[in-house]
């Protein structure tokens, strides 16, 4: 057993007041979840505090909290580790995670413990209903319907089952694994700045249908998500969505195996999304390395030398951009003509092995996926004396009924 | 290890010889002043950035492979001085790592080239950003005794940069778990003051600039109006795509969140090279768009008091 201070931001609205902070001790083994510390306090010391929480074994999806300013589950957070990561952050920064300046409440702070305090919040980009409780009708299940989160076959459905071949199936059970929990809808950093923005969990249950064989609507659905300003073009890679995930799913990759897709399929969208990519990569393949310039005049207005047909969106953000290059002509940043003149800049010395790189990887495109391979040596060492290969089932979670 | 030489293969990248010239002249000079000696990979592509990860995943896996493979050659590990150059690499060394059969698919590709990347021991061939190498190879302690100005009074705001500190379990964070708080011992080491505020783990907003110009500039306007409420006299970041957005892009920024602006962006070679004596001038600080006027003045105060 072990002595913490759990500091937790709390809200009432039928107080009329904003919310605030209160302090807890709890105490409990340091092997015992977060979740369990709050029950704790909930138990002993105040009834009111409210939180969401069932099966307390990362299944349910429902204790979506930040811990120490992460998105994750209560249950699936050791208090003995939050604690070490409380103590690491304050010693290297000199504040807790509780930036915010709201006022402290309850006995907690002062009676102090060992360590400092392990912050618990409600969950970001979602509006608070009490303490730890937040609705997730507004933020996360509304974008999980916009992206029509059920299979669209054609035709006349079979007599029994839809039968389709295991392995088409694999690809998506990474996005099967996601329980609805919104940890990662909390940790979007593109919704922060864009409420607007589709998010990670809608974006990765769009996947889980694109992926699977039996859809017949793929290219409409794509068109959908590519062509929405608030789309997959408005992800900004940002990997929190794969750090805050309690299950793998790694919705960002599935955002990207979006872009993919679209892509493959050739969808322009008005982003200017897959001008983006292709401008990028095409410079690749005759550069070696990048030239800026010619990056934002081909994102913008592909073929402007050759064609001369950019759009609307493409003129506005080109002359968008004219006080940026002046300014940086001002200060030196690209006074050298190769930095301002698109298409000017230097081929690499051996730019045809470059060359013979893309030609390579074209013919193949293969994708490896660490969440269905696995590791090699992951195997106990007998497995591998005995022969025996790696299946091909998901390292992670059990695939789930494709709901 | 206090007097143990430091030689790296070094990958600079591609904005640091474009649109941050600053950086590429500062890492030099900065490494000069440590005794770390650089050996350029002048052959070496683009690391695609995750775009052309995007794209297609095996192509970006084989053209790092290119550059793991130029940078074994010379026998030494790689240092790069790009968070999302080290975030990109990364991804695709984590996969190349993962298995050998896919690994000589990869290096296939390269054999007509007289290249194959070799999977490194434990404590073997490593790739680490300039921040990584600082603290874990060069020393902290090490650090300190080179510093002749050190940056007293200077209130410095971390910003890492999104590819240098997610997804943990990428980047090495169970063998370095204090990798999310290097900046913050840097700037203590070179005598600053740290300042904490919302956005320095955050992202700039940098890889939707084109794509999603708003969201992009709320973000890198968000980070610097937090940075500068907090007391903040600049901001260092290992990034130069941050730097881009943070700083390149700092005015239009402002007019999106609708408030001043002007804020130093620091690039962390730039950050160092000034505790070591450096000129500010000598360190590209004038190629900035955001004056850094007010860090000069702050330190020259700070000395003389």
């Amino acid at each position: 057993m072990a002595e913490y201070t759990i500091k937790v931001r709390r809200f009432q609205p039928e107080s009329g007041e904003g919310p605030y902070w209160e302090q807890f001790n709890v105490d409990l083994d340091p092997s015992l979840s977060v979740l369990d510390g709050l029950l704790q306090a909930k138990d002993n010391e105040d009834g009111s505090l409210a939180v969401r929480c069932s099966c307390r074994a990362a299944i349910c999806g429902s204790c979506g909290m930040k811990v120490n300013g992460q998105s994750t589950l209560g249950c699936k957070t050791q208090i003995g580790e939050a604690q070490e990561q409380a103590d690491k952050m304050v010693g290297a920064t000199g504040v807790s995670a509780a930036v915010a300046d709201s006022p402290i409440r309850g006995e907690g702070a002062d009676l102090g413990s060992a360590g400092n305090p392990i912050v618990i919040e409600p969950m970001g980009n979602m509006p608070v209903i009490k303490d730890l409780i937040t609705d997730m009708e507004s933020t996360h299940w509304t974008k999980i319907r916009r992206v029509t989160p059920w299979l669209l076959p054609h035709g006349e459905p079979p007599e029994r089952e839809y039968i389709v071949d295991p392995e088409s199936m694999i690809d998506i059970t990474q996005s099967m694994a996601c329980i609805q929990c919104g940890a990662c809808v909390s940790s979007c950093l593109s919704m922060e700045a864009d409420p607007g923005f589709i998010g990670p969990a809608a974006l990765a249950k769009a996947y889980r249908f694109v992926g699977d064989p039996r859809d017949a609507e793929t290219q409409e659905r794509l068109h959908d998500l590519a062509e929405d300003p608030h789309g997959i073009y408005d992800c900004t890679h940002c990997f929190s969505c794969i750090d805050a995930c309690p299950k793998g799913v790694a919705p960002m990759d599935q955002i990207m195996r979006l872009r993919r897709r679209a892509g493959e399929e050739g969808i322009e969208d008005p982003n200017s999304g897959h001008d983006h990519e292709i401008a990028f990569v095409k410079i690749i393949e005759k550069k070696g390395t990048l030239d800026e310039s010619l990056l934002l005049q081909e994102s913008f207005a592909p073929g402007v030398k050759g064609k001369l047909k950019p759009n609307r969106r493409a003129i506005r953000e080109m002359i968008g951009s004219i006080p940026i290059a002046i300014r940086g002509i001002k200060t030196g940043k690209m006074r050298s003509l190769h930095k301002l003149i698109p298409g000017v800049h230097p081929k690499l010395p051996d730019q045809d092995d470059v060359k013979a790189i893309f030609k390579h990887a074209e013919e193949h495109n293969e994708e490896f996926n660490l969440y269905i391979k696995g590791e090699e040596g992951e195997l106990a060492e007998e497995d591998v004396e005995k022969g025996i290969e790696r299946s091909a089932e998901p390292a992670g979670q059990e695939a789930d009924s494709g709901q | 290890m206090a007097s143990e030489k430091i030689k790296v293969a070094y990958w600079p990248g591609c904005v640091s010889r474009g649109f941050t010239p600053e950086l590429h002249g500062s890492m030099a000079l900065v490494a000069q002043k440590l005794g770390i000696e650089l050996v350029e990979l002048d052959r070496a592509n683009c690391c695609g950035a995750g775009v052309i990860a995007e794209h297609n995943q095996e192509l970006a896996d084989t053209l790092n492979a290119r550059t793991f493979a130029l940078a074994q050659q010379t026998g030494l590990s790689m240092m790069n001085i790009c968070s999302t150059c080290q975030g990109a690499q990364s991804e695709c060394q984590q996969r190349l790592d993962a298995d050998s059969a896919y690994r000589a698919h990869v290096n296939e590709a390269l054999s007509g080239q007289g290249l194959s990347y070799e999977k490194g021991e434990e404590g073997g061939w490593t790739n680490k950003n300039f921040l990584w190498l600082l603290v874990e190879d060069y020393g902290l302690d090490r650090l300190k005794e080179q510093v002749v100005r050190p940056l007293s009074g200077l209130r410095v705001g971390p910003f890492y940069g999104c590819y240098i500190v997610r997804p943990k379990e990428r980047l090495g964070y169970n063998h370095y778990p204090d990798r999310d708080i290097y900046l913050e011992k840097v700037i203590e080491a070179l005598g600053g003051q740290i300042v904490e505020y919302d956005g320095a783990r955050k992202c700039c907003g940098f890889p939707v600039i084109t794509m999603s110009r708003e969201t992009s500039l709320r973000q890198a306007g968000t980070h610097v109006g937090d940075a500068i409420d907090a007391g903040a006299d600049c901001l260092v970041t290992p990034c130069p795509l941050c730097h881009l957005n943070l700083d390149m892009q700092q005015p239009e920024a402002a007019k999106v969140v609708n408030r001043d602006l002007g804020l130093a962006v620091l690039h962390l070679p730039q950050l160092v090279g000034l505790a070591l004596g450096a000129d500010p001038k000598e360190l590209g600080m004038a190629k900035h768009i955001a004056s850094t006027r007010w860090v000069e003045e702050r330190l020259t105060s700070g000395v003389a008091a």
